[in-house]
């Protein structure tokens, strides 16, 4: 079997991948717990002679943070429940039918990943904004789930080859038709698969900054991207409460996908990604 | 048992059953296309044919249709060509690191053992992360105001003092790359992990007996298994990474002196700072062309490899 | 039970037609087997008639009433999968209620009804587990269950037994074949594998390559195979196929390998080449001298039987007895043909001549 240098190499490699992943998160956590005093003369320590966690509560209660946290919640949540609904149509239709549309809709999916985004901003806006749908969390909702719903297509569709197709047949004679078969049997069987499409959208919504900047100019319906960048002004930077509240709002991120990414890993396998 | 009714036979319903199966699969996807139709492919017409206008925003007189004006400045802009090359050198290294290191941390991974569980969930963290405060995090490290790098850099003899990466217009591309391969290693090792997990062992084993070394093992197995997987993988992140303008537009502006600035980033600049909308959507159709033809250049180079072998 | 009648049936799969035209009577309550080797559209045809794709020409009805149109769950026709296509998610009990409870069957007749078939098929004690905890053959029974459970006008089977080990392949075999007399339940069996076919069916539809090679009752195939096709597939060991031809002379007219005498036929048959077929167990082998004379190559012995693997003017035969032989490889040896025991092909096309006499 393996000896111990084998197995020293394996853990030394982990542990630096593992320390490159967690510093960063480390010193912004650590930058958050810096009380304002300390933070230009000791910057650079690895930790604060005093820790405050008073940037937390200037976050809280002084800024409008909670609000843009509330609605970040709000947009991702709707846009990873959407999206999660129309790419299980869609990968079912991708995974179980072979009609003629199926490769250039397929080959559309693939295409919609490519544009910059940058140069539909402006259309979008001067579409939406007659319908009142900018200044709107609904219409970030839509727009996200617009872009989310390719991909979530293809990970569906590939959850859903890893589900014999006999067992809709199975159901359609015993008296079902294939709606029923899918909502039935199908769906109760791909509850992982649903997790973590579910999981990839919210993250996927939740990061996402450039269209919340542009297509929104109220306060009232801003997400926490936006407000995170309110800290950065010309004239100083907010560091500790900056940090703070990147911290904050990475909380739900990270149990999130800390949850369900090992779904991920199993559900890409059984479906088995087809290249 | 049913009693069937025998009477006469069932009313020709040939076309409505035949147009409903027929339609099913389109009734499945509706959805989802009419969705894109409307906030994808709408805009991205409109969006093309704003290249072709002159269209400054709030300038009332602009709007007019003026050709190929605009793509002919392209050709003559320097920065157009600075920020290609600069768009160049960021997606390749950026997608070459995380591949390479998210290959690497994929095999790691692909081993049992002890604590895997909590490790792998570790280190797929920073995906969780938003890119743009990836950026921003990064470029507080690289701050010697309040970051540890510059003096990490020093005592590493890079530098002669510590000085912030990405106030040097020679290397600060660096920054952004280094924050987008933080974010995006993830990503490569948690499809790469799925595809190397769905290789059945017993190939392996068999090779094993063989006489296969380690290296031998993955150079004949692992790779043409995972190839595939590598080349559409590959494809869309490359095409992500080019497009992804938020990072280096909140960590650097594109600075110094234009050093970090990408197409994207520049045609968000054009767009949104310099509110000229009809330039900014003809860079982005020069960057969309590029892209697609980068892309039909791949899926040609991986239908010619797999009808040869 | 309903009868089901197929007429001029057409399947294509984009180009590539994998029915080409097949007309079939099945009749109320009887157990018929569609064999053939893989591709020959037995699968496909099962599936038309489950409604799980759609035909494109041709009719097909069920109890006398045309169903091309009609949806799988309404033509009320129950389905055996090859992978037994259990719910996973659901208990046994679950599993075989399905159907009821789609249609909304009261409470006490789903009980009724789930304790009979499970009483039939020995799983009363398995109703709470799911598909998961359970054997091969008992996911197996479980299938047959759910089947039952409906009361349908027919079963469709589509190789339910090909997951099995060959003991327990036996065991169901019987249990299908016993399952079928209780029920008198109009069947349609789909496998490749021949000895299923030849010990379950009340008649059996050999098919080859979308087309309808024969039909008749086991008998019928095994002793006058239609065309070589048949002749090759049904039977194990398999029929020995030479090369000879039909000679007119003055004793009558006979037919020879290598100038040597088989057997006489009938003095109708016409002269020339010919393809013979002769069941390994019709062949009697005697005295080197006595009949045509061939070389022993291989003697196998099973137990039950031996099979001596010969060369007869270079032409391979085997043949197959219960006796106990002690021949030895090189050993000339002589062959005669028990009566009855011949068929006749065309060379050309491989159809069924006359049939001759020995």
């Amino acid at each position: 079997m393996r000896g111990a240098g084998h197995w020293t190499f394996h853990y030394g490699m982990l542990a630096l991948f593992t320390a490159f992943a967690l510093f960063p998160l480390f010193w912004a956590f650590k930058v958050s717990v810096t009380p304002n005093d300390l933070l230009y003369s000791e910057g650079v320590r690895l930790w604060p002679s005093r820790v405050s966690f008073a940037h937390y509560g200037t976050v809280l209660r002084h800024s409008d943070f909670p609000l843009f946290f509330r609605n970040s919640v709000v947009v991702s949540t709707g846009t990873a429940v959407l999206s999660t609904l129309f790419a299980a149509a869609g990968g079912y239709a991708v995974s179980r039918f072979s009609f003629r549309g199926k490769l250039p809709i397929i080959g559309l999916l693939l295409v919609t990943q490519m544009f910059p985004l940058v140069m539909i901003v402006a259309p979008i806006f001067r579409l939406l904004a007659p319908l009142g749908l900018t200044n709107s969390l609904t219409g970030l909702i839509i727009v996200y789930t617009a872009f989310n719903v390719p991909f979530a297509v293809f990970l569906m569709g590939s959850f859903f080859d890893g589900i014999p197709k006999e067992l809709e047949e199975a159901a359609m004679m015993d008296g079902a038709s294939r709606f029923q078969a899918l909502l039935q049997i199908i769906l109760p069987l791909t509850l992982p698969g649903i997790a973590a499409t579910l999981g990839f959208v919210f993250t996927a919504a939740w990061s996402e900054l450039l269209f919340a900047l542009m297509l929104n100019s109220s306060t009232a319906a801003s997400t926490f991207p936006v407000g995170l960048l309110a800290f950065v002004s010309k004239f100083s930077v907010d560091f500790g409460q900056m940090m703070a509240a990147g911290i904050m709002a990475l909380i739900p991120v990270c149990i999130f996908f800390f949850l369900i990414q090992r779904h991920l890993v199993q559900g890409l396998t059984a479906g088995a990604v087809k290249g | 048992m049913t009693a069937l009714d025998l009477g006469a036979p069932a009313a020709p319903r040939l076309t409505l059953r035949r147009f409903a199966l027929a339609a099913e699969p389109y009734l499945y996807c509706a959805p989802a296309l009419i969705l894109i139709a409307a906030i994808m492919l709408v805009p991205l017409v409109l969006g093309l044919s704003y290249a072709f206008r002159d269209l400054v925003l709030l300038d009332p007189a602009s709007g007019d249709f003026i050709g190929f004006t605009h793509f002919v400045e392209v050709w003559q802009d320097d920065n157009f060509w600075n920020a290609l090359r600069n768009t160049l050198v960021w997606t390749v290294v950026a997608v070459g690191l995380q591949f390479g290191l998210g290959l690497v941390l994929a095999l790691l991974l692909n081993q049992p053992c002890p604590g895997r569980g909590i490790i792998q969930a570790l280190v797929f963290l920073p995906w969780a992360v938003p890119s743009f405060l990836s950026g921003l995090n990064w470029a507080w490290m690289f701050n010697p105001v309040i970051g540890p790098l510059p003096y990490v850099f020093h005592w590493l003899g890079l530098t002669d003092r510590p000085e912030n990466l990405l106030s040097d217009p020679a290397h600060a591309l660096w920054g952004p790359i280094i924050a987008m391969v933080w974010w995006g290693i993830p990503f490569f090792a948690i499809t790469l992990l799925a595809a190397l997990q769905s290789i059945p062992k017993d190939i392996f084993e068999a090779a094993a007996l063989d006489g296969a070394g380690a290296i031998e093992r993955f150079r004949s197995i692992t790779l043409p298994f995972l190839a595939p997987t590598m080349a559409i993988t590959v494809l869309l992140r490359t095409v992500w990474i080019a497009n992804s303008a938020d990072l280096i537009v909140v960590m650097t502006h594109g600075g110094p002196a234009d050093s970090t600035q990408i197409l994207a980033s520049y045609i968000f600049t054009q767009a949104f700072q310099r509110l000229d909308f009809g330039y900014a959507s003809a860079l982005a159709a020069v960057l969309l062309v590029l892209l697609l033809g980068y892309a039909m250049a791949i899926v040609l180079l991986r239908q010619t490899l797999l009808s040869r072998s | 039970m309903a009868a089901i009648g197929i007429s001029g049936i057409e399947k294509n799969y984009g180009p590539i037609p994998v029915l080409r035209g097949i007309d079939l009577d099945i009749a109320d309550g009887e157990f018929v087997v569609l064999v053939g080797p893989s591709g020959c559209g037995k699968s496909t045809l099962l599936r038309l008639i489950a409604g799980l794709e759609a035909i494109d020409r041709g009719e097909l009805r069920i109890a006398g009433r045309r169903v091309n149109e009609l949806a799988p769950k309404d033509r009320d026709l129950a389905m055996v999968f090859q992978s037994y296509a259990l719910y996973p998610h659901m208990t046994v009990a679950d599993n075989m209620s399905y159907a009821l409870r789609l249609r909304r069957t009261p409470k006490d007749k789903v009980a009724a009804a789930l304790a009979a078939a499970s009483a039939k098929l020995g799983l009363e004690r398995l109703t709470e587990r799911k598909p998961r905890a359970l054997s091969g053959g008992q996911r197996q029974r479980v299938a047959m269950g759910r089947a039952i459970v409906r009361h349908p006008q027919a079963f469709l089977f589509d190789e339910p037994l090909s997951n099995l080990d060959a003991r327990l392949r036996e065991q169901m075999r019987f249990e299908i074949r016993k399952l079928h007399r209780d029920l008198g339940a109009t069947s349609v069996y789909v496998t490749h594998d021949q000895i299923e076919a030849m010990t379950m069916a009340d008649r059996i539809v050999a098919m080859n390559e979308g087309v309808i090679q024969q039909v008749g009752t086991p008998a019928e195939l095994y002793d006058t195979p239609a065309n070589l096709f048949v002749a090759g597939f049904i039977g194990s060991p398999a029929m020995n196929v030479l090369q000879g031809e039909v000679v007119a002379g003055e004793g009558g007219t006979t037919v020879r390998i290598g100038g040597a005498v088989l057997a006489s036929v009938s003095p109708g048959t016409r002269p020339g080449p010919v393809t013979l077929g002769v069941r390994p167990e019709r062949i009697a082998l005697t005295a080197p001298g006595d009949g045509a004379t061939a070389t022993v190559e291989l003697v196998e012995p099973t137990g039950l039987a031996t099979i001596v693997h010969l060369d007869l003017g270079g032409q391979p035969v085997k043949t197959f007895t219960t006796e106990r032989l002690s021949l030895k490889a090189g050993e000339p040896v002589g062959l005669r043909l028990e009566a009855g025991g011949l068929s006749l092909f065309a060379p050309e096309t491989g159809e069924r001549l006359v049939a001759a006499k020995a």
